[in-house]
């Protein structure tokens, strides 16, 4: 295979392809992984507040059986392979979207795994706080929500920056996955291109770009991460 | 006034319960700058957290201006504490808040309006001696300058009562001073009840009027520093007024009588003392420990000496009773 590799037929059908199909895949991934990741962020950030502060001697104590159920669900989802949740939830993302393929449709299977991934980071952000600025503010007269919302988000905003970090980039790498099943996007050149029709040189572009985006969110991530931590100023 | 009446307190450890507090009772009067003290693990941060709350009693009750804390409900006690403010060893800043944010954070908490609490904050910052720190983060001061944001975060809700929990422990000497000093300026400047835990015997005599002594979870002494500094009368309090105490008992076999001149204010800056008083008195003294310091131009400290019969001791009493602010203890 190799040997026609770096053939001038091949050379041109190769970027033929890529001139015309890897701009609007760059488009669609981008697209899928932050809506994705939107969404994730949403559902998973007061999941992860839940998590973290509804133990019994918590800031926000929950009951119990509660606890006990929402730590079942998201180590369930966590541990589905991400290609057998996605077939699982079909149902559901024909609920929502009205189909299972197609660009759109793959957001609803990532957030699914996403979603309780990004609630153990948030929740890991926020019992790094300090325990005893939190009593502090409760010593001020500050209500529980008070505390989570004035206090623990706040202060843990460098640490939730970094873990969304993260997430964005796992969410990007399971966009590619998504490919597989009929989702767009680079996942989905790469592997048509590159497994159905042995057409390497367009899949190994197609993985340049995801690791450039891998590399453009990490850089981002970890620069907005130092700049917001005050901790750091001086 | 603050009431503590019979608090107890116990935590599970490890399945076994401890009782961190037992049957604990005290009266702290309006106006007061009482100390508690006692070494790590007496209960004392327990006592203080039992006062707003942040622990609640396993029994008794804690009552402030008649009104029982036990008996609040959560929205009631939240109200209260925003009336007893609380600094602490680690100052426990909001890290990625400013100094100013800082400061009118209570006000926040308690919906005051933006321009208000910046208002307030600014006042409260000139008070507490960083006018130009408003716009530094916590990370960029020193120790005692986030005590000081601390401070003013606490004054920031005009409140009757101030708890200190081992507020200086982390700062130097000189430091702790300063901060004693702004906290004593407060209570009279505002008449703040203050409440200061510690495990330093020369926190308490700086600003302290009242005492009480904690050991194992029960008041082993209370009352008026003075009265606890001349004449200590638990073993805990013999401690901690005087911490070579227990050195002392070793040796302190070779000498007959052994006493403990306390100097609370004496006027004797400059004085040989101890050479006047042998001079004059024509006898012989062995000097055990001394351990004084001058404040505002008068003596604080102990100097303990041995000597050789009940004779001299009485001769010593008579010769010392002359000076003011000097008391004469029996150690042995």
């Amino acid at each position: 295979m190799f040997n026609d590799l770096f053939s001038q037929e091949t050379l041109a059908e190769a970027w033929k392809i890529i001139s015309s199909e890897m701009l609007f895949a760059l488009w669609e991934t981008l697209y899928i992984t932050v809506l994705a990741t939107l969404f994730s962020i949403i559902i998973g950030l007061p999941i992860g507040v839940i998590l973290a502060t509804g133990d019994k001697d918590g800031v926000l104590p929950l009951p119990k059986p509660l606890m006990v159920v929402i730590n079942f669900i998201v180590n369930i989802l966590r541990s589905v392979p991400f290609l057998i949740l996605m077939i699982m939830v079909f149902p559901l993302t024909r609920l929502i979207v009205g189909t299972t393929v197609g660009t759109t449709a793959s957001i609803v299977p990532l957030v699914i795994a996403a979603f309780p991934f990004v609630a153990r980071l948030v929740e890991g952000s926020l019992r790094e706080i300090n325990p005893n600025i939190i009593e502090a503010a409760q010593s001020m007269g500050a209500s529980p929500f008070q505390v989570i919302v004035k206090v623990m988000i706040p202060e843990s905003v460098p640490s939730l920056i970094s873990n969304f970090t993260i997430a964005i980039t796992t969410i990007l790498s399971y966009t590619a996955m998504s490919g597989i099943i009929g989702g767009g996007g680079l996942g989905k050149i790469a592997i048509n291109y590159g497994y159905y029709r042995y057409k390497y040189l367009v899949m190994f572009a197609a993985v340049v770009l995801l690791i450039v985006l891998v590399q453009v969110f990490q850089s981002v991530g970890t620069h907005l991460a130092i700049k917001t931590d005050k901790r750091l100023k001086r | 006034m603050i009431e503590i009446k019979n608090v107890s307190k116990t935590f599970k450890v490890d399945g076994k319960d401890f009782e961190a507090l037992k049957n604990v009772s005290l009266k702290i009067n309006d106006g007061d700058i009482y100390g508690i003290i006692g070494m790590s693990g007496a209960g004392k941060s327990t006592l203080v957290r039992c006062i707003n709350m942040l622990e609640s009693p396993t029994s008794g009750d804690i009552v402030i201006d008649g009104k029982s804390m036990t008996a609040l409900s959560p929205s009631e006690l939240r109200k209260e504490r925003s009336k007893i403010a609380m600094i602490f060893q680690s100052f426990n800043l909001l890290m990625q808040k400013n100094v100013l944010k800082n400061i009118s954070f209570p006000l926040e908490l308690a919906g005051v309006k933006r321009a208000d609490a910046r208002k307030k904050a600014l006042e409260l910052l000139e008070l507490v001696g960083l006018p130009d720190k408003a716009n530094a983060y916590p990370a960029q001061l020193s120790g005692g300058q986030q005590q000081r944001v601390a401070i003013a975060r606490a004054l920031a809700t005009d409140p009757k009562i101030l708890l200190c929990d081992e507020a200086t422990s982390a700062l130097d000497p000189k430091t702790t001073k300063s901060i004693l000093n702004l906290i004593k300026e407060i209570n009279q400047k505002y008449n703040i009840t203050v409440v200061i835990i510690t495990h330093a015997m020369s926190v308490v005599e700086e600003v302290c009027n009242k005492v009480a002594i904690i050991s194992d979870g029960v008041v082993a002494e209370e009352g008026e520093v003075v009265q606890v500094f001349a004449h200590p009368q638990s073993e805990v309090a013999k401690h901690l007024v005087n911490p070579d105490y227990e050195e002392n008992q070793v040796n302190l076999s070779a000498y007959k009588k052994v006493i403990r001149i306390v100097l609370n204010g004496a006027n004797i800056v400059g004085m040989p003392l101890i050479s006047k008083l042998s001079l004059d008195l024509n006898i012989l003294v062995n000097l055990v420990s001394v351990s004084t310091k001058e404040l505002n131009g008068v003596l604080y400290g102990n100097i303990t000496i041995g000597v050789d019969s009940d004779e001299t001791l009485l001769k010593i009493r008579k010769y010392l009773a002359e000076f003011d602010g000097i008391e004469v203890e029996e150690v042995r």
